[in-house]
């Protein structure tokens, strides 16, 4: 069995990535729980941002490293079998479905507060008269503190809503017309086009960058006025409902927007570097789906956070 | 491994590397697969020793035991409150432990790495570096575990106590040291480290079976760990923002888990079990694998019902998916709600029928040998029955309300787990030992583990039945004089289940000693599947020339 190789798989020989990226890891992770406890005695004597910092760095060191070997066998012709490039492909998919799932869960909690924004039915006794909870309010089937912040309704009462049909629209328009130039820079680099493929993929570029900068934009603005007539009551507790669900879920595709933004700047230095053939481009096509994957969560985001959920369309 | 000095300048792929660099820097898949368990191992003896100081401090009614391991200058009132400190988080980490660190490193991360690539005929995972990142990020997992474990949590009381579904409000606003922040992000660690390899396995098993080995034609063993896979790619990336959920209300004011603010804890619930009940079939799937290859080896007749057995892990891992909510059922749900849950909780046992049926049916009319690792997985099919009856009883929501987080529920999913999956652990390790390190195991230990185990573990948790139907609930210290006499038999069965483990080590031990040479296939024509046309142990890349299926 141990003579020679006789088959297309990519055998990797032995890395020091896995084990410094691991490393880098578990020191971020710490990091951030001694930096987040600075204010209450640190973690174990540690405090401050540093091994946070540390570790990121170790990090970012470890996927330049990891990732400049497998463009290094990529061009060494290593890893480019048919079968490989099959074995990527489905990497990159399951990759993108974990993503997607990840968002379900802040979906999850976004609609479990917009559908069900009231407390169910109010508990009538049987005198007719309305139950009344420990506070002496009136108590509901289930969960009545939501009830009394948020009216019952959503979006919550006395919440001043992002206008779905300003920034918001634009930020769309943006990411679709995105979508179409990276199909063009794909496109022609399969034509063997080097000027369109180039061309499409700084434009792509470009419209992620505008649409970071329209949301940071628009984050200054509700971090500025608030959702409500009351700077504080961004992230303390009262109007968190919102501002949690809003941000945390708006927040996490941003930084997936940040992160295919990179994606695609590397692939177009690789791109003008000669690194992609019409035949073989597999880097850049994950880069590609990850944007159009990115684009479909905002189309979501867009239609129920923006659309539905600010127009009072659950109610 | 002879003919590989001669030809390593042309094929540096099958030299084996130096010390540090074939353990540290692995990119095989056995090397990764014998590091994965050593890691459930050790992690198992730490889990297994915080269930022997449960179980000790549980042999008599009162806090008796804890507190001699409490700081003895303290008054005794201090004493006493640190000593419930402890057991709380010792339960607490002894379910984290054995789920995340023990059952899934052994049997996806240690089997599935040793045996999928070599029973599809492939040479290695198709990822090796990620393959090795899923390793490190498990330790790394772990570390951060191990700290959580030593830092302030509970006031000044070290660790969390809240039990291993994390729920809030005890995870936001009762736990407020960094003990509790240091276990979330251990959890995104071991997430992380999950869905890489889950990804790995769905890639080698779709991308790289051996030429003329269709789905249809893959050993069961492969089988169970693709749609484990599958399982942890969808469900662990919801658990991952549950977490993420918590450690933002606890960390930067948000309120989804907040009452006060509107929030929802119940929410929490949801979120943990959408993934947590997929999780369960993570743990059991992948030992269904490993039984259906032992009973079809020892009683030499093909698995009977082949095709069923696969497809009824298929809707296993599908239904899987849509009964999470019977974990919650005394949360205040609708009766709507219960019935549905009800109702497609009680459809598992169909699929799960179909498994034990068809394990029986193999055994029917075979040439059954009962050489060790059959006995385990008799034993297996055994215990998981009991386990699987008691599921189905469990599954009533309305039984449930009397039965709900009673010892009923704990003998319960002991029944399918530590005595479930840790027994197909054990059938795999004895059914594969030899494959694996070319010795042969020393059968006396061996026969002893098992029988101690089966009798230990069956009088610890037998009598947990009992207990709860007389309605001891779980997760406390102390209990009733009434509830005395079984807690005290249920300890004397750990006491004995010690002493198999001790065999276990023992056995190990006079195997290693004795280096009895293994053969490449030992079980005979039982045994069908392409790792025992391998030497044993494998030679370190197994298939430079891919093997031809008929």
């Amino acid at each position: 069995m141990a003579g020679a190789v006789q088959h297309d798989y990519h055998l990797v020989n032995p890395s020091p990535w896995p084990l410094i990226g691991s490393i880098g890891a578990g020191m971020t992770a710490i990091g951030a729980v001694a930096w987040s406890h600075s204010g209450d005695g640190g973690l174990f004597g540690i405090s401050g941002p540093w091994l946070f910092l540390t570790g990121f760095a170790v990090l970012l060191i470890t996927m330049a490293g990891w990732w400049r070997d497998v463009v290094k066998e990529s061009l060494a012709g290593e890893n480019t079998a048919p079968v490989v490039r099959i074995g990527l492909r489905y990497g990159m998919i399951l990759f993108i479905a974990s993503e997607v799932m990840f968002f379900v869960a802040w979906f999850w909690a976004f609609f479990g507060a917009a559908l069900f924004p009231g407390a169910g039915d109010p508990i009538i006794l049987t005198d007719g008269t309305q139950m009344l909870n420990a506070d002496g309010l009136p108590a509901y089937l289930m969960n009545d503190s939501r009830q009394h912040i948020t009216g019952g309704m959503w979006p919550p009462a006395g919440v001043e809503v992002l206008d779905p049909w300003h920034l918001p629209l634009i930020n769309t328009l943006i990411l679709l017309l995105s979508g179409t130039t990276i199909t063009w820079s794909h496109y022609a680099l399969t034509k063997n086009d080097q000027k369109g493929f180039i061309t499409g993929l700084v434009l792509t570029i470009l419209l992620g960058i505008f649409f970071t900068f329209l949301q940071y934009v628009e984050y200054n603005e509700v971090l500025l006025y608030g959702f409500g007539d009351d700077v504080e009551r961004m992230f303390t507790y009262k109007a968190s409902l919102y501002g949690g669900s809003f941000f945390m879920a708006t927040g996490f595709h941003g930084v997936h927007v940040i992160i295919g933004t990179i994606f695609l700047i590397v692939c177009l230095f690789r791109g003008l570097a000669g690194h992609f053939t019409p035949e073989r481009h597999f880097g850049f096509e994950a880069a590609a789906w990850y944007w159009h994957f990115v684009d479909v969560v905002w189309l979501f985001l867009f239609a129920s956070i923006y659309v539905a959920g600010n127009e009072g369309v659950f109610g | 491994m002879a003919g590989t000095a001669t030809n390593t300048a042309e094929h540096h792929d099958d030299h084996v590397p130096s010390f540090f660099v074939r353990w540290f820097f692995s990119t095989n898949h056995k090397d990764i697969g014998t590091l994965y368990l050593v890691f459930a191992i050790l992690a198992g003896v730490i889990g297994g020793a915080m269930s022997g100081l449960i179980r000790m401090e549980l042999m008599d009614p009162g806090v008796t035991f804890l507190t001699s391991f409490t700081d003895q200058n303290l008054p005794e009132a201090a004493q006493l409150d640190a000593a419930k400190n402890f057991y709380n988080v010792l339960i607490t980490y002894h379910g984290l432990i054995m789920i995340f660190f023990m059952v899934m490193p052994a049997l996806i991360g240690g089997f599935g790495n040793w045996f999928v690539p070599l029973m599809i005929g492939a040479p290695d995972m198709a990822f090796p570096r990620m393959n090795n990142i899923s390793f490190w990020l498990y330790g790394a997992s772990a570390f951060l575990l191990t700290l959580s474990y030593f830092a302030p949590g509970y006031g000044e009381q070290l660790g969390f106590g809240g039990g291993w579904v994390l729920y809030p409000p005890l995870s936001t606003e009762n736990i407020t040291g960094p003990s509790m922040d240091l276990l979330i992000l251990s959890l995104h660690l071991a997430g992380a480290s999950s869905i890489l390899g889950a990804i790995n396995f769905i890639t080698t098993i779709f991308n790289m079976r051996a030429p003329g080995m269709t789905l249809h034609k893959m050993p069961l063993f492969a089988w169970s760990v693709l749609i484990t896979a599958f399982l942890l790619v969808l469900s662990l990336p919801v658990l991952a923002g549950g977490i993420t959920m918590l450690l933002t209300d606890r960390m930067f004011n948000t309120a989804f888990f907040d009452w006060t603010a509107g929030g929802d804890p119940i929410l929490y619930q949801h979120l943990f079990w959408f993934f947590g009940h997929p999780e369960v079939y993570i743990l059991i799937l992948p030992g269904f694998g490993v039984i259906s290859h032992i009973v079809s080896t020892f009683s030499k007749k093909p698995i009977f019902g082949y095709l069923g057995m696969a497809y009824a892990m298929v809707a296993i891992g599908f239904v899987g998916f849509i009964v999470w909510a019977h974990h919650m059922y005394t949360v205040g749900m609708s009766v709507n709600m219960k019935a549905y849950f009800t109702a497609a909780t009680l459809v598992i046992a169909v699929p799960t029928g179909i498994k034990v049926f068809s394990w029986i049916a193999t055994m029917w009319g075979g040439s059954v040998e009962f050489k060790i690792p059959m006995l385990w997985a008799i034993g297996f099919i055994f215990l998981f029955t009991i386990g699987g009856v008691t599921g189905v009883v469990l599954a009533n929501a309305g039984i449930d309300h009397a039965l709900h987080d009673t010892y009923y529920v704990v003998a319960h999913f002991h029944y399918v787990l530590s005595l479930g999956a840790v027994f197909a652990i054990f059938a795999a390790w004895y059914y594969w030992f030899e494959k694996m390190y070319g010795i042969k195991y020393n059968v006396f230990f061996a026969g002893a583990h098992f029988w101690l185990m089966f009798i230990g573990v069956n009088i610890i948790f037998m009598p947990q039945h009992f207990l709860g139907l007389q309605g001891m609930p779980r997760r406390y210290v102390d209990y009733n004089e009434a509830f005395s006499l079984w807690n005290h038999v249920s300890t004397w069965g750990y006491l004995i289940t010690l002493l198999g483990v001790l065999a276990f080590f023992v056995g190990i031990a006079a195997s290693v000693l004795q280096r009895r040479k293994g053969v490449a296939n030992p079980w005979g024509e039982g045994a069908t599947t392409l790792e025992w046309t391998l030497p044993s142990p494998p030679p370190f890349h197994s298939f430079n020339e891919l093997p031809k299926i008929k």
